[in-house]
């Protein structure tokens, strides 16, 4: 069903652009596409990019990280076509956009598990949400209080920029709650990977692309009872896993037909390969 | 005749405008600087961004106190000066005094190239190798500290600081030396009581443009401390520095909003700190012309 929706666009796209060039016709399909947010979409949106661009050669597209805030502000500010973000845009942001006159729209083009991980020798292996929001508001502040060593906990987040620092603010802490103000903020998902696994007493958060093998991943609860459940392409998919979210784009509305056309490309069945492919979860 | 008076004129003019333009640029710069922070005093006061503990600018009410990231910033800085100015003024000491030859030309070289290494490389360094080390050597929960910080600017602050206290020692005049040893001093004497002295303003200038380096240093800082929003007790906790507040955050602000009028205030104060830093040198600078 949605191939065949995506076929009609693309067939309308192409019908739209052999009236601007008469010679027009899929494969010319020509400009350029600034694309910038999440560093966690950062890889994802570079592969779609290089596929989109072997496809059609005429077109260049730039893509960026920076954080899915600098994303939105980008695209609010007019600097930049699409926005990929791993939050939803505040009501405050839609208001700016407003204010700017865009009207912004939401695009869900893949899904993506928060991964909690601690050292290997850390014998924390599972967390219920609520420990979780303990340990980062800083109300727990030894391990031995989820049953690991008496050492203190050294929490790594990620700097406010960037969308999976909001999203765990939002749907761990919970409303209203902060992070502890001694939570190292660490400029990248990488940097809190290789804090991860050089210390022993640190826990930190990143999305599932991020997992290695000098990290250990801890299954997470809803509540105290279980299940406990690692994060894993299934247990996203199937809602099972409690710190999994949508991937977005986010388009102005009045955005040209290039910008329709790698949208749909991205929710195309090659488009959804490529999100398995860089280690995120397609949509179901 | 009077073309060449003309152009003389042109020149003299074009020359002056260039001048003048440097001074209307950092005008420009400062005012835009003040233009932007201050819209940020009219829902904030300027006490409670100065003293206030809470830097949650994201949050829902916001936290706009820059007091924590002051105190990291100065810190850092103090930490880096107290490791980088003896280190600093010692080996100018050497490769003016002491050193010779091939091994002068060496020295100075080196201390060249350390000023050319990016503070991107120097911050990768201190993340991946210092700050494991110094986890395990103070036993602390973790290696991202003001400590580190300090060392890895000191490393910074170095070249600027050997560099122009080696010049200054270098303009102290012969006779000093002469003077100096004529009457008997060692060598040591010579230099602690007749040369620091006699270079002192001019090692003063070092000193604080080195420390204006750290202080505005915004990459290998934002690596390496942890960026944490506290208020430091001992040089082994996580800070959290002004400029790397600014860097990490600035993406993130839509223009017009108190975060981005916040950014600015930051600014503000960092400018007025540097200043003040560039004043203190000028003037011991002047006193070394005089």
């Amino acid at each position: 069903m949605r191939t065949h929706a995506v076929a009609m666009m693309t067939a309308a796209l192409m019908a739209g652009g052999a009236l601007v060039a008469p010679r027009g016709s899929a494969e010319e399909l020509q400009g350029s596409l600034q694309i910038k947010g999440s560093d966690t979409m950062v890889n994802l949106v570079q592969a779609w990019a290089e596929a989109f661009m072997a496809q059609h050669p005429q077109v260049t597209i730039a893509v960026t990280g920076g954080g899915s805030g600098t994303g939105i502000a980008a695209l609010i500010g007019g600097t930049c076509d699409l926005a990929a973000s791993s939050r939803a845009m505040s009501d405050k942001e839609r208001a700016q956009a407003a204010a700017q006159g865009h009207t912004v729209r939401e695009w869900k083009v893949a899904l993506d598990g928060l991964a909690v991980a601690v050292h290997p020798a850390n014998p924390v292996k599972r967390l219920t949400l609520q420990q979780l929001a303990d340990l980062f508001t800083g109300r727990i502040r030894t391990w031995s209080a989820v049953n690991g060593s008496a050492r203190a906990v050294v929490l790594l987040s990620r700097e406010v920029n960037s969308g999976t620092h909001v999203y765990f603010k939002e749907h761990v802490l919970g409303p209203g709650k902060e992070f502890a103000p001694e939570a190292l903020l660490m400029p990248s998902s990488q940097a809190i990977a290789d804090e991860i696994a050089t210390n022993p007493d640190a826990v930190g958060y990143y999305g599932m692309g991020y997992l290695n093998s000098r990290n250990s991943v801890v299954s997470v609860a809803k509540t105290p009872e279980g299940p406990y459940v690692e994060p894993s392409i299934a247990s996203v998919q199937a809602g099972t896993y409690p710190i999994a979210r949508p991937l977005l784009l986010y388009s102005r509305d009045e955005s040209q037909g290039l910008t329709q056309a790698f949208l749909s490309f991205t929710l195309s069945p090659d488009g959804q390969a490529i999100v398995q492919q860089t280690d995120f979860v397609p949509l179901p | 005749m009077r073309w060449r008076r003309a152009r003389e004129r042109l020149i003299e003019t074009l020359i002056r405008l260039s001048g003048f333009s440097a001074i209307a640029i950092v005008m420009l710069i400062f005012v835009f600087l003040l233009k932007e922070g201050v819209a940020l005093f009219r829902t904030v006061p300027l006490g409670e961004f100065l003293t206030g503990q809470r830097w949650y600018p994201i949050s829902e009410p916001p936290g706009f106190g820059v007091f924590p990231l002051i105190c990291g910033s100065l810190l850092v800085t103090i930490g880096a000066a107290m490791l980088s100015v003896p280190l600093g003024i010692a080996s100018a000491l050497f490769i003016s005094e002491i050193a010779r030859g091939w091994m002068k030309e060496l020295l100075k070289a080196g201390i060249e190239l350390f000023a050319a290494i990016p503070s991107v490389v120097l911050g990768f360094i201190g993340m991946t190798l210092l700050a494991p080390l110094i986890r395990q050597a103070f036993h602390v929960p973790t290696g991202l500290t003001a400590l580190t910080g300090s060392i890895t600017l000191a490393f910074m602050a170095m070249p600027t600081i050997v560099s122009i206290t080696e010049d200054a020692l270098t303009a102290v005049p012969r006779g000093y030396r002469e003077a100096a040893m004529a009457l008997g001093a060692t060598r040591w004497q010579m230099m602690v009581r007749v040369l620091l002295p006699a270079a002192g303003s001019g090692i003063v200038a070092a000193v604080m443009l080195g420390i204006g380096r750290v202080i505005g240093e915004t990459m290998a800082v934002m690596m390496v401390t942890g960026n944490a929003a506290v208020i430091p007790h001992t040089m082994l906790q996580p800070v959290r520095t002004l400029t790397a507040t600014i860097a990490a955050e600035m993406g993130e602000t839509v223009r017009g909003s108190d975060h981005y009028f916040a950014l600015f205030a930051i600014g503000i104060v960092l400018f007025v700190i540097t200043f003040v830093v560039n004043l203190i040198a000028d003037r011991f600078l002047h006193r070394e012309q005089r």
